[in-house]
């Protein structure tokens, strides 16, 4: 390749130079552009399915007849955050709600989903993500242990609110043995998220 | 430098892990299982594969100034392609690995071979170096997960049909049932522990391998170059 004779006091190779790197970057995006055009459909369904999974989980078969993640509404967080619940409904009336959860785990974000019914009562909860220790704080994934499990047809009421805490809190549920933290934020958050029900309920069941 | 010789030296005599030293951050943060180990080694395969021959391919083209940040687009957009497509269409594995596959950006040993290999070759030894290094990292990260898994939580290849698909079911193995593990293998420091002690045992292959090359006589000059000629 010969580079042109310089036009102007710049030299030729500086000139080269910004057009190679400039053509590369556009090519770059050009690449990229198409990559994201011919995965971002594929990726859309999987994270839908991915939700509707984890809500299937948490709000049985039983009590939905609707489309659950059609219907959402949203309600502000005691912190100002809004958060979309997902109801279920059979024949048009709300039969139980499904609330996206988020709580700071020891190793970042543990997202959750909890499923309440009309009373107010926990339907279940599911973990789904979190990037917590493996062997100790991962067993707040049900595919690991059973604990997340044992918060179904727990409510606000029993155990009362503020025995709402890990053991070592002076609470109701387990910890586990080198684990305190993780099962501690998820108690709480699942807590809030129970309040979050009760403050909202009507808004919620309409 | 003859093709079977670049071979030899990415899947052994200059491995990336236990003979570069390089690509140690993915290789403690992903290897708490054969699994993860495999999958994360094949993902940087790929990406070393395809920036190696791409950057062998423009190495004429791209000015020697700006050539390291001329690798890091390319290495940088070959990731984002690789982090897109397997979200899209290895979703499961993705969950799993999601986190990870983004550092591969800035595994040095991309970079290191876009550098001081693939800018001064020619397109078909940098493919080939590129497949051998990778291969050679994912070699050592599956066994660094197999032992730190078997150690660790008792089992080999947990959830592997979930990266290679259910045909693949056999491989998954539980060794021990009802196993309480050995926590430290798990963590990081296991991951170190794992390294140090394979990294000890390839150091006494090679020395025995020295050892009895020095003892033997002087062998013939191998008639390998015919062989080595690319197919």
């Amino acid at each position: 390749m010969t580079a042109p004779a310089p036009a102007s006091p710049a030299p030729a190779s500086l000139i080269r130079t910004a057009l190679v790197l400039g053509t590369f970057s556009m090519a770059a995006a050009a690449i990229l552009v198409t990559g994201n055009w011919l995965t971002a459909d594929e990726i859309k369904k999987r994270t839908a399915e991915d939700l509707a999974n984890a809500l299937r989980q948490v709000v049985p078969d039983a009590l939905n007849d609707g489309d659950l993640q059609a219907n959402q509404v949203t309600v502000e967080a005691a912190d100002g955050t809004p958060v979309t619940a997902y109801r279920a409904t059979l024949d048009g009336r709300v039969t139980a709600v499904a609330l996206p959860l988020t709580a700071a785990g020891y190793g970042g974000t543990i997202r959750l989903i909890l499923g309440v019914d009309r009373a107010g009562a926990v339907l279940g909860v599911r973990v789904i993500q979190h990037s917590e220790t493996p062997g100790l704080g991962d067993r707040i994934d049900v595919s690991k242990s059973d604990w997340i499990t044992r918060f179904a047809g727990r409510s606000l009421g029993a155990p009362p609110e503020d025995q709402w805490a890990v053991k070592k809190d002076g609470g109701t549920f387990d910890q586990f043995s080198g684990a305190t933290i993780t099962p501690r934020v998820v108690v709480t958050a699942v807590r809030d998220g129970l309040r979050l029900f009760r403050t909202h309920r009507a808004r919620l069941l309409d | 430098m003859k093709y079977s010789e670049i071979v030899t030296a990415g899947l052994w005599d200059n491995n990336a892990v236990f003979g570069q030293m390089l690509a140690l951050c993915p290789t403690m943060a992903v290897t708490a299982t054969a699994t993860n180990g495999l999958g994360m080694g094949l993902a940087t395969t790929c990406v070393l594969t395809m920036s190696n021959l791409i950057v062998a391919t423009l190495r004429r083209v791209i000015v020697t100034d700006v050539r390291i940040p001329a690798f890091v687009l390319i290495i940088a957009t070959m990731v984002t392609l690789v982090d897109m497509s397997m979200n899209a269409w290895l979703h499961e594995l993705h969950k799993v690995m999601g986190l990870f596959v983004p550092l591969i950006v800035v595994n040095c040993l991309i970079l290191g071979r876009a550098e001081s290999f693939a800018s001064r070759s020619g397109m078909v030894a940098a493919t080939i170096d590129g497949l051998a290094m990778g291969l050679g990292l994912t070699f050592a990260l599956v066994v660094i997960g197999a032992v730190r898994e078997i150690l660790g939580s008792g089992t080999l290849f947990a959830d592997a049909t979930l990266l290679l698909g259910s045909g693949f079911a056999f491989l998954e193995q539980t060794l021990v049932t009802d196993y309480s593990g050995v926590l430290v293998m798990v963590l990081p420091p296991g991951g170190f522990l794992a390294l140090g002690v394979l990294l000890a045992g390839k150091r006494l292959i090679d020395d025995r391998a020295a050892a009895r090359a020095a003892a033997a006589p002087p062998a013939p000059p191998a008639p390998a170059a015919a062989e080595a000629a690319p197919s």
